[in-house]
């Protein structure tokens, strides 16, 4: 057992017979990573910070919120006047859950141009797309809660997806909705999972982490750690760095909950839900767009809602359908041009996600909804064939020292 | 990292100013998170109730509700209020005269809650029991109250408190 040695014996009692300390030791302070991680590397533990901020402040509104058609809108409206800074905290749970779905694209778009989903890190990927879905699905019943406007014609027109299913779907959405239509008990089972998945989604972030720990980090280079002149220990050297982009990151998120709050949500959510009469133009919050705009590309109802929920399966089986054995863009010449093709293309479905379904909006909503799953089923199998990539360096200590080896008997502790 | 001089280091002094900043920056954010428990706006602009004690006749008891508590108000018999300012001070519990406990000596205005751990006691109506002095009986740990609230027998340390109170006209109290 050779463990670390701690000093304080309450420490080292418990340790003994609980090794919680040792476990901690090992995978959050000397736990090896890369010593060549950017600062992309920083949202993964930004996104655990976030959804930790969500669940605090969530719980804390769930305290003062009431899951009642005829009580919820006033509830939140006593949030914001009554409760003791509770404008400050429900703004903090809106604005968040933007900020959790910015920090994760980010993330996800690191590990799309790092490779971060090639073997062995197929399953920490793929746990990666849960977790997403379940980000979605809380934050689309959590923009419910309130029941405003678009809180009861979003729930209306999300639910109804489901009727889209053959045969079962009508029978499916009444399950939904627990009536005929969005209603009370909808608002009631809305709350209770909203209030659930955070939870199940901690317990995936957990699989994640296990699964990350397991090969440890990518990295810009994208090659195997050889050694440990190639890796630091995380703790001070990542625990630094993820602390200083935190702040960075606190910044930022304190000036829109401070002095915009409301810039990325939708005004007519501050209208009570009304069962009679639909808002003039419906638009998701925004994280959703680009999904919603491959729905409206599609000109039927069943091949449209099977589009928006293969554009995020399509990720699933990303890892086989790219089967380049190099991992980062960086030695990929032409793989780099198409990721930030197929990036732009990605902030154009956002950007036609909230347009009205007309015209030549329509038209590029196809283009670009074709050019999605063109990049994914026939670029990325045609470039693992096609394309040549650059040498990759023997070792990630090589581009910097010049040789793998040099300097490979110096050990920080 | 060897240490180069003796004691503190530079490196201890900015290791020990951000730890401190961080802990200050917690505590400013942590206050916000305990401080939405305390009663909203909403609930303190409910804190106090008016209520005209003109309708309360001599042995009758109403009760009504201040800050979602009960508050008693008796009008007291005459032989009610002797009994309460009979007693020797001295041999309370809770030693405190009836005088300081009305103003108006034939209008008793209490707090209905146990000083033990909080249970209504009985004794509003006239079928209640009222306990060996008179006044209210706590039926949930057998506390005893006299005529003018006092604690004389059972677990209570107290005695029933008196709300702020104040008549605004002859027969209006606002209490709170």
């Amino acid at each position: 057992m050779s463990g670390p040695n701690f000093s304080n014996p309450v420490v080292r009692w418990i340790d003994h017979r609980l090794p919680v300390f040792t476990f901690m030791h090992h995978e959050m302070h000397e736990y090896p990573t890369p010593k060549n991680l950017n600062y992309w590397w920083n949202f993964g533990s930004l996104a655990g910070i976030v959804l930790v901020i969500m669940l605090l402040t969530g719980i804390i509104l769930a305290m003062h919120y009431t899951p009642h058609v005829d009580f919820a809108f006033q509830s939140v409206e006593r949030i914001m006047r009554d409760v003791n800074h509770g404008w400050l905290i429900r703004y903090i749970h809106a604005n968040g859950a933007s900020f959790f779905f910015i920090v994760v694209y980010i993330h996800i778009f690191r590990g799309l141009y790092y490779g971060s989903y090639k073997a062995p890190r197929e399953l920490l990927w793929m746990l990666g797309v849960v977790i997403l879905l379940l980000m979605m699905a809380t934050a689309f019943m959590g923009y419910v809660l309130p029941w405003g406007q678009m809180s009861f014609w979003g729930a209306t027109v999300i639910t109804n997806l489901f009727s889209a299913i053959p045969g079962v779907g009508e029978w499916i959405v009444t399950l939904l909705w627990g009536g005929f239509s969005v209603d009370n008990p909808t608002l009631n089972r809305f709350f209770s999972l909203h209030y659930l998945l955070p939870f199940v989604i901690v317990g995936v972030v957990v699989l994640h982490i296990v699964a990350l720990h397991r090969f440890g980090s990518n990295n810009p280079l994208g090659i195997d750690v050889r050694g440990k002149q190639d890796s630091i220990p995380f703790h001070p050297y990542y625990t630094v760095k993820d602390a200083f982009g935190l702040g960075v990151f606190l910044t930022i998120f304190a000036a829109v909950v401070f002095f915009m709050p409301n810039a990325m949500g939708h005004p007519d959510n501050y209208i009570p839900a009304n069962p009679l009469v639909t808002p003039a133009h419906i638009v998701p919050e925004w994280y959703f767009l680009p999904f919603y705009a491959i729905l409206r590309a599609v000109p039927d109802k069943l091949l449209g809602v099977l589009a928006m929920f293969a554009a995020i399966g399509v990720l699933f089986i990303l890892p086989w359908l790219d089967r380049s054995p190099v991992r980062s863009a960086t030695f990929r010449p032409l793989f780099k041009i198409f990721f930030w093709i197929f990036a732009a293309n990605c902030v154009l479905l956002t950007y036609l996600g909230g347009k009205p379904a007309e015209g030549t909006y329509v038209i590029l909503s196809r283009l670009a909804t074709v050019y999605y799953f063109f990049h994914f089923l026939i670029l990325l199998p045609g470039l693992s064939i096609f394309e040549t990539p650059k040498p990759l360096p023997r070792s990630i200590s090589q581009p910097v020292l010049g040789s793998g080896t040099a300097g490979a008997s110096k050990e920080n502790s | 990292m060897a240490e180069t001089h003796e004691g503190a280091t530079r490196r201890d002094f900015i290791h020990v100013a951000s730890a401190t900043m961080g802990a200050v920056g917690a505590a400013c954010v942590a206050w916000p998170l305990i401080d939405q428990m305390n009663p909203a706006a909403d609930t303190l602009a409910l804190a106090t109730t008016e209520f005209d004690v003109s309708g309360v006749e001599e042995g009758m008891a109403v009760t009504i509700v201040w800050r979602g508590k009960p508050v008693f108000v008796r009008h007291r018999t005459a032989k009610e209020i002797e009994e309460a300012g009979a007693v020797d001070i001295a041999d309370l519990p809770d030693p405190q005269a009836d005088g300081d406990r009305a103003p108006k000596p034939e209008m008793l205005v209490l707090v209905g809650v146990c000083t033990h751990l909080g249970c209504v006691p009985l004794g509003q109506k006239a079928t209640d029991p009222r306990g060996e002095w008179g006044g209210w009986f706590c039926p949930c740990h057998g506390s005893h109250y006299d005529t003018s609230g006092r604690i004389r027998k059972g677990p209570a340390p107290t005695n029933l408190p008196v709300p702020p109170y104040e008549y605004i006209s002859d027969t209006v109290i606002r209490i709170g």
